[in-house]
Parts: C-alpha cells; structure tokens; sequence
C-alpha cells in the first residue's frame, strides 16, 4: 500500500461516490416527545431570528441602496436619539423573555426524574460503546463494522459507511428508558440525534439522561466529543423494538449467550480458530495494531514477529485479558468472550508467520475462572 | 515628567497585582468548585461521608430504590461487582451492602474506588458511613475480598426522586504505590 | 517634553536604525506594530494551510490524505495557531500602531516591556510548532484541550505546548499592561475618557479582560503539568479531582477569551463605518455602555459551552439566560451601525466593504449564537458543525474581516501609499464568496448531525462537505491577492494625503502619511 499514496486518493475519487445523494438541511423531528419539542424550539427561535434579520438587514440595504454618495445624498448630522435606543433595548429583551419561556419547559420536562421501566448503563470505551442493562444479565460492546477496506477507499462504501456496529442497543419501544453514562478512558458523548439525547461520558462519574421513543426504528448517531484518535470511528445505533420483538430479542439474547457457553466446551480445531480470530482481530485489534500486524512504530507494539507471540502462552494470554496498565492495551476479558478470546490470540499467535501454537478456549476458560 | 513615571508606575503595579490575584483565583476555584458541587450536587460528587453524629430520622411512609453500580476504569483487570444490583431502603434507614472485588493477575495491585450518584440532586442525600472507597484498597494476586459499604439515604430525599443510582469507578493506582508496596514487604520481613 | 524623554528610548535619534537590529532592540510602537502584524499574517497563512489540510482531507468521505491522529493535529493546532498566534497578535498589533495616534500619544507607555511583549511571541510559537517533529506529534486533544485527553492520555509534546501557552499568556498580558498604561496616562490634554475614539474604548475593555483572565488560562495549564508531572490530580479522578473542573476553569478563560477576539474589531467597524457613511458615529455612549455590559457579562456565562456535562437543572437555566441576555447589548450595537449608515452619503472602499460583510456576517453568528444558548436545543447543536458554524462566522468573517478592514483602511497612513483599490475588492469580494460558500453549509451539516472533529464522515454529509471544502480553498487562495497588495502598497503606489479618507476624523488623520518615526512630541490639544 505504502508504494500507492498517490494512487490511493485517486482511485478515492470513483470509489468515494456517495451510494446516498442527500442535502440535509435540517435538524431531525425525531421519534420522541422530547425530540419533537426541541424540533419545535429550534424552529421557532429559527423564525425569529430570520425575522429579525429581515428588519436589521433590510434596514442596512435600504440604507446601501438610497444613502449612497454616488446618488448625491448628503450626510444627516444626527447622532443619538435616546428614545430610540431605549426601545431597541426594549424590544430584544421582550424577545428574549418569549424565547425563554417555551426553552425552559423543554429542558424541564427533560430533567424529569420519575421512576423508569428499564436503566441502561452506558459506557464509553476507546473507542466503543459498552451497554449493561441494569439487574439484567445483558452486558455487550458494540464496535464499528464498517470494513477498513472502504474506510481507505479500497472498495466502494456501503449505505451505512461508518454508521454500522455489530449489536446494536436494543430498547423497547414505548417503555421509559433511563441511560447511566460512564466512562472508561476520556471523554466521549453519546449522541442520538432522533432521541434528542446528547450526555458526556466521564471518567470516574455518572451522567444521566431518560428517552421513550413511540415508535420502533433504527436509529443512528455517534460520539460528538474528541477522545482520541478514533473519535469518528465510534458509532451508536440504537433498535427499538416493539414489546414482542423486544422479548423475542430478549430470549434469543439469553439463547446465545447459553450457546456461547456450549461453545467454549467443544473442541475446537487451529483453522477453525484461526478464521474466528482473524474476524475478532479486525474488529478489536487491527485499530491499533493494524491488519499486518506491523503495529504502528512509536505508538503500537507490532505483533508480527513478536518474542510474546513465539513465547509462554500464560503471559500473551495474560496481556489480552487483563490488558497492560498505563497503556492503551485495554483488558478484553470482559469485552469477548471465551471462544473468541482464544481464537484472536490462536490467531495472533499464527498470523504474519509467526509460530506461538493453539490456545484453546478452556485454557481461557479456567484461567479466568 | 516624574509624575509621569509615578503614575505609570502605580498603574503597573495595580495591574500585576490583579494579574497576580487572577492567577490565584485560578487555583481557588478548585476548593471553590468543591463547595460549589456539595452546595448544587453537581456531578453526584458525593462529599457526604464520614460517621453520624445525630441519628437519622426513619421514614416507614416510602422506599427509595438504590441502583448499585460498578465501573472500572482503564486497564483495571479486577473483577469487581456489587453484592446485588439494587436494594430497597427507608429513607433514615442504615444499610449494609457490599461489593466483590476479585485480583485475577498474578501480581500485587492497589486500586481507590471513586462515588458517584446520579441524579446529582440526590448527592446530599445520599450518607455513606462507611465505605471501601474511603481508603486504597490494596489486594494480593488471586485475592478475592468483600468491601463493605454502610449508608444512610437522609429522609429530606426529595418526592420526586425514587430511584438513586450510586456508581462506584475503580482505578488501578498501583504504579503510584509500588514503593509503600517495598516498605510493606520490609516490615513483614522484619517481623518474620 | 518631559513627557518624551520618558516614553521614547533614552538614545534619541530621529530616525530609525538601519538593519536587522532596528527589529531586534526596537521600542517604537510604529515598529513594533508593524511586526505584531507581520508576525500575525504569517500565522494566519500557516494557521490557513493546515486548515486547508483539514478541508482536503474532508472534500471526500473516506480517508484520502491523512490519518485521523495526523488530522487531530491538525485541528487542534489550527486552533491554537489561529486564535493565539494570528487573531490576538494582530489586534495587539493594531492597538500599538494606533492607540498612541489616536490619543496623541508619542508612544506606548512603556516602551522597552513593549519590545519585549512581542520578542517572546516568535520563541512561544517556534516551541508549539517543533512539537510536529517530537515524538507522538503535535497536541491532537483540541484547541480546547479537555482533561483527561490532554494530561493523562497526551503525547509527550503536551509539555511544551504548556511553556507555549504561558509564553504567549506573558506576552499578552504585557502586551494588555502597556495598552491600558498607555489610554490612562498617556491622554492628550482635553481627550476626556467619553471623547476617545472607540477602538481606544474598546481596546482599554479587551485589556482589562485579558488581565482578568489570561492568568486564568496560565492557572489551568499550570494545573495540568502538576498533573502531568508532578503527581496531583486537581483533574484525575482516581485522586480525588474532576476532569469536569478542567471544564469550569478552562471555560472562564476561554468565553472572555472570544470577546477578546471580538470587541477590538467592533472598534474597528465603529471607526471605519461613520468615515465611509460620512456621518458621526450612532450613540457613542450607548456603545461604550454596551462594550462594557458585553465584557462583564462573559464572566457569568462560560458554562454554556458545558450544557452536555450534567449540571443541575438550576445551573442549566442561569447559563442560559445569561447568556441570552448578552445579545441585548450585542444588538445595540449592530442597530448603532445600521443607525450610522442611515440617511448618510456613503461610499463604498474596501475597507467598507470589509465593515459592512462583518455587520451582517457577525449577525449572523451571533443569531446562531442566540440558538446555542437555548439550552434545551444545544442538546443537539453541541459539538456539531453547527458550532464550528458559529464560531467560524463569529471569527472569519467577524475578526478577521475587521482586521483586514482595519489594514485597508490604515495601510495609506502607515505607508503613505494608496492600496490598489480594484484588487482590494477583488480579494473582498472573493474572501466574501468563499467564506460563505465554506461557513454556510456547516449549519446544515451540524443540524443534520455531523460531529465536529471528525477526520471522516457518513454519507450523507458528502455533499455538503465537497461545497466546504472548495469554498475554504477559494477563501485561502483570495488570502495571497491580500498579500500581494500589501506588499505592493509597502513598497510604493499612489501617495496618499494626510487624511486619506474624505470623511475620515480623528487625530491619527492630523498626521501626515506616513507618520514621522516619533509622532506628537508635542502632545496635541484637543477640543
């Protein structure tokens, strides 16, 4: 690739062509009440203000067109006039008093505080979204999908480009939902435009922020606060689904996860493992450590040809698991599961001619135990 | 003119001085922010802790839900989990709970939890007698312990709120405390 | 006379030295004007190239150009570099040329502080722009800088980009020092506070400001190396600090910090508008009122750039009104220009034409401005490109644009040459086009939910983005006409009278063009 940068932007300019033509102009109306009333507000004061500029730049161009030397006009000698200024003192205040009135009742109504049916913790990791549903045996991360291929304008780019994860936060519509957000790192936002719902994450702090979309849907937005490298690269989509959907989602949930027990128990063979990891590691490593495996130099480690992939599997296991304090290696225990675990580090271990051997999915499973 | 240079110079003066004094009013503001914060509950920075002195009135009229939830920060491998997710309480009623928390490397760590609650407007409320995250927390390799957590909701708790979510971020803060770690070692060394 | 000996240099010659040293070891506020201003246009055209970066970089969905830490970088010191490095050294810039003209001075009050407030400028500057060549790069956290992206996750190059900004933070304090010595004791007999010219109003309003708060932002980035290096943790919360406090801090800093940028260039419109309308300015007094009402109410509204952190619902409504309340004042003196410009006879120079694009482009943005204060909304402007909207009309074509109306409209003066006038317009008019071709379409980005910083985008911002892009590069590439036209008029051109303007007034016009090296040894009288 190296040998191409100048053929890459190029060939960007056939691939990049946009699959959706869209000239958006507007805010969204969005799926919630709260988002309808913050449409309604933006609008309104929006009016006002192209009001406004139709008298003050109507004014100004009266003035540029009539009082202009080259029409022979001569100057006025008047210079202040304290009634007139007492009323356009006057009149913005009154304004401002009207804009106000409607803009508190929306942000009331949305520091409402009433019990809600479900609480959904929110947390920001760089860069992804992890979301636990309180008192629930839900816990998941969602990562961006959208191929590095088509990120680097190799292959053209999907209607979705870089708005896609690979599970989505399910809600059920209709249903009160109360959003805890945290962070892991730094700060992120989340953001959900259609929800009007916009909180920073914080480290070492809770946010709170509520939302009741009526109707089911998919929506999408993302990260609205710089964390880092990958700022643009951590979207949120969020699925409502009717109250059957919902239960249906919810026992095909639990259904997985059993499967995914049953799966860390068989026995799994190296190529079966290596196609796994090599899947995990392009969603979960390759941001940093890159495809080739060359890491970045400075910044990441290069796995290819590493003395921790060729040595002891105890220690590389170690690493991914718990990750390396004061570093960016996060600890994965909690993001992947068993199998997948074992398969990025097989995967790892035999990428890129390198030759570390297996690590099988109980070896994981009794050392997290 | 000398009278020149004397006005000059007082104004100088008078503006290093206020220079001088904006500097410092920078750092004030950090004590300042944390009465601004018990005053408001801005951030659910909960500085409501410590022992009771007077006795807390029990209401029996309403139960507040109490959200326990844990979070841990940046390459902290703990695992570390409330006892339950929420409890039911009394306002005025003393509760003890706890959370796990379980060294899974095969190393030494310290790690300080760090509150928070949300709605920010429930922080005052909110009176932790005692709690792990007074004090680091240091655990050995493979250890596994149960950090006690004792409060108190104050009957003032506002109608409105019902549900109270306490948050607690743990932070791996190990490399600050290797040298208390050797010293540690020392001693039991010497007391061998 | 006393008066002289004091202020001007001690070795008195009545020209300047030749060479390299004239620059070097100068105390003429004429010199040293001239070279905050050249300093300031060069980092506007490095500022300029790495925004262009950005904008490539952004013509196409995808990443083309650069990597997204590369693009951090980019942003974050196109930030720095802009505000720090071209918008404040030039207002300095103009203050030092103009402030002693305009009160009859015969030079800044203190002259040598004044040679040193921008020697250090090159150094703060060389300093933040060698970090590009340490390792992990330049600052990529924003020109914001939010704790804990800068301190505990930072490259390493975050250090020198603190001893950057207290460098600068120095200057421009001492820079601020000097511009308030000047206009309180440097007055000629009978120029009463109420008869200065508004731009010296201004000026002594921004200067005070930045005494406020410029040791705000040295306070801030001061906490962040004890952080850094020394093991507090006034902003890590693992010790018992709060990252949101960064926030607090920075952002008491930082809302001043705009109207530093901006109040010197109402001052500049509030003189070029009455010469061009050859007609006295509307409502001095109501003018001044509302520059004063402006600063002092910055103090009380920085946390309406913090609506999404979580305050309290109390903390959210005061920040609101508050800052709804400072487009009361904002729009007195938008209504007194228009007011200025009614029944007078004007013509149209590019140093007006500069003015009147900044009354309706400046409109604009504080409109946009007015929508991000509704709390309840800013829920979905924030951190959207519907800000970078904002604050781009605010400082484009607001501080930029008046300071490029400020040049055109002094450049006679300075050089005794007349500009040329056509290519003057050509570069308003191209500025004008591009600038709005880039800013304008930002709104419908933000809205329909682009977030700001990003080095790469979902489809359907594609359009909108290609039209930036092209906009921004129309907009930089008219920035060289500027230069040339600069150069050409240093150089030689068509002489210029003593007044220049037909309607142009004040004492500065009483001099000759160019004025002598030391001006009004004599100190003028005014009626």
């Amino acid at each position: 690739m190296r040998s191409n940068r100048w053929v890459l932007p190029i060939a960007g300019l056939f691939f990049a062509q946009p699959a959706v033509a869209d000239w958006q102009l507007n805010l969204v109306e969005g799926a919630t009440e709260i988002s309808r009333s913050v449409y309604g507000l933006h609008m309104t004061i929006f009016y006002i203000c192209v009001a406004i500029a139709v008298v003050v730049f109507g004014v100004m161009l009266w003035s540029i067109i009539y009082h202009r030397k080259s029409r022979g006009v001569k100057a006025a000698h008047f210079h202040e006039h304290t009634w007139v200024e007492i009323i356009w003192t006057v009149i913005p205040f009154a304004i401002l008093i009207a804009m106000a009135v409607p803009a508190s009742s929306t942000l009331i109504q949305m520091y409402d505080k009433s019990e809600a049916d479900l609480d959904i913790q929110i947390t920001g990791y760089q860069w992804k979204w992890r979301y636990q549903y309180l008192g629930q045996d839900i816990d998941f991360f969602s990562n961006l999908t959208t191929p590095k291929e088509q990120i680097n304008n190799e292959e053209s780019k999907g209607e979705n480009y870089l708005l896609e994860v690979d599970k989505p936060l399910v809600l059920p519509a209709g249903k009160k939902v109360r959003f805890l957000f945290t962070s892991n790192d730094v700060i992120h936002a989340w953001w959900v435009p259609a929800l009007a719902v916009k909180k920073d994450v914080i480290p070492g702090f809770i946010n709170e922020a509520w939302t009741k979309v009526e109707q089911p849907g998919i929506y999408r937005g993302q990260c609205a606060e710089l964390c880092g490298r990958d700022h643009g690269f951590m979207p949120i989509v969020v699925e409502v689904k009717s109250e059957q959907d919902y239960q249906q989602w919810l026992a095909s949930f639990a259904q997985a996860q059993q499967a995914q027990a049953a799966e860390a128990e068989k026995t799994w063979t190296k190529a079966e493992l290596m196609a796994r990891g090599e899947e995990v590691y392009k969603v979960s490593c390759a941001a940093c450590h890159q495809l080739s495996g060359q890491g970045i130099p400075g910044a990441f480690p290069a796995l290819a040809g590493s003395a921790l992939m060729a040595g002891a599997s105890d220690e590389h296991v170690d690493m991914v698991l718990n990750g390396r304090s004061g570093t960016a290696m996060q600890a994965f225990a909690e993001q992947l599961s068993e199998v997948d675990l074992a398969a990025v580090i097989t995967y790892e271990r035999n990428a890129w001619g390198n030759d570390g051997g297996i690590v099988t999915p109980l070896q994981i499973k009794q050392r997290i135990q | 003119m000398d009278q020149l240079k004397v006005k000059n110079f007082r104004t100088v003066r008078n503006l290093i001085c206020g220079c001088v004094l904006m500097f410092g009013f920078g750092f004030l503001m950090v004590p300042l922010y944390d009465v601004f914060c018990r005053v408001t509950g801005l951030n659910g920075k909960v500085l409501n802790t410590g022992p009771v002195s007077e006795q807390f009135q029990e209401d029996r009229q309403r139960q507040v839900k109490v959200q326990l939830i844990a979070v841990n920060n940046e390459g902290m491998p703990w695992k570390f989990k409330p006892a339950s997710h929420s409890v039911e309480v009394f306002p005025g009623e003393m509760k003890q709970t706890h959370y796990v928390a379980f060294n899974p490397t095969d190393e030494w760590m310290v790690a300080q939890a760090v509150p928070s609650v949300a709605p920010a407007e429930a922080a005052e409320y909110l009176h932790k007698v005692n709690c792990f995250c007074f004090d680091q927390q240091p655990l050995e390799s493979l250890e596994r312990r149960e950090m006690p957590l004792l409060f108190v909701v104050e009957a003032g708790l506002p109608d409105y709120i019902s549900t109270i979510t306490l948050s607690y971020t743990l932070f791996d803060i190990t490399p600050e405390n290797r040298s208390v770690q050797a010293e540690d070692d020392n001693y039991r060394r010497a007391s061998l | 006379m006393g008066m002289l000996d004091q202020a001007v240099h001690t070795e008195h010659h009545h020209g300047p030295a030749s060479g390299i040293t004239r620059w070097l070891y100068t105390t003429n506020h004429k010199d040293i004007g001239t070279l905050y201003l050249c300093f300031s246009l060069l980092m506007f055209f490095i500022g300029g190239c790495m925004a262009l970066t950005v904008r490539a970089e952004l013509f196409q969905p995808g990443l083309q150009l650069i990597q997204p830490d590369f693009f951090n970088q980019m942003t974050t010191m196109h930030g720095l570099i802009m505000v720090f490095g071209a918008v404040m050294p030039a207002f300095v810039g103009l203050a030092n040329w103009m402030v002693p003209l305009m009160v009859g001075a015969p030079d800044m009050a203190l002259p040598r502080m004044n040679n040193w407030s921008f020697w250090i400028l090159p150094f703060a500057f060389s300093m933040m722009l060698s970090t590009f060549f340490m390792e992990g790069g330049a600052p990529n956290f924003g020109w914001t800088f939010y704790a804990p992206l800068s301190t505990t996750y930072a490259p390493p190059s975050v250090t020198f980009f603190i001893f950057a900004v207290h460098m600068m933070g120095l200057s421009s304090i001492m820079g601020a020092i000097n511009v308030i010595a000047t206009i309180l004791n440097l007055r000629a007999p009978g120029m009463t506070l109420m008869k200065m010219p508004l731009f010296v109003w201004t000026w002594l309003i921004t200067a005070f400001l930045l005494i406020a708060v410029m040791p705000v932002l040295a306070g801030v980035v001061t906490m962040m190396l004890m952080d850094i290096h020394f093991g507090t943790s006034f902003f890590n919360a693992a010790g018992g600090g709060d990252p949101v406090l960064f926030q607090h801090v920075f952002w008491f800093f930082g809302h001043p910090e705009v109207y530093i940028m901006i109040l010197p260039a109402f001052g500049v419109v509030s003189e070029i508008i009455p010469t061009f309308a050859r007609k006295r300015l509307f409502g001095y007094a109501s003018m001044v009122y509302a520059t004063s009402s402006i600063a002092i109410l910055s103090f009380v509204v920085w946390a309406h750039h913090m609506f999404t952190v979580g305050m309290p619902l109390a903390g959210e409504l005061f920040f609101m009104f508050t800052t709804m309340l400072i487009a009361v004042p904002t729009g007195v003196k938008v209504f007194n220009w228009i007011a200025t410009m009614f029944r007078g006879s004007m013509t149209f120079e590019t140093p007006m034409l500069f003015a009147l694009a900044f009354v309706v482009l400046f409109s604009i943005g504080g409109f946009s401005g007015l929508m991000l204060a509704i709390a309840p909304v800013d829920f979905q402007y924030h951190d959207t490109y519907f800000v970078v909207a904002h604050f781009h009309y605010v400082l484009v074509p607001g501080s930029i644009f008046s300071i490029m109306a400020a040049a055109y409209y002094w450049l006679p003066k300075w050089t005794g040459n007349m500009y040329n006038e056509t290519l003057g317009k050509v570069h308003f008019w191209l500025s004008f086009v591009g600038i709005n071709i880039t800013f304008f379409p930002m709104h419908f980005l933000g809205l329909a939910g682009m977030p700001r910083r990003i080095p790469d985008y979902a489809l359907q911002f594609a359009d909108f983005n290609m039209v930036a892009s092209v906009g921004g590069f129309i907009f930089g590439l008219a920035q060289l006409l500027f230069l040339y036209n600069v150069i050409s008029c240093i150089r030689g051109g068509q002489k210029a009278t003593d007044r220049v303007w037909e309607g142009s007034h004040g004492l500065e016009w009483t001099l000759p063009s160019p004025p002598p090296y030391h001006s009004f040894t004599e100190p003028p009288v005014v009626k």
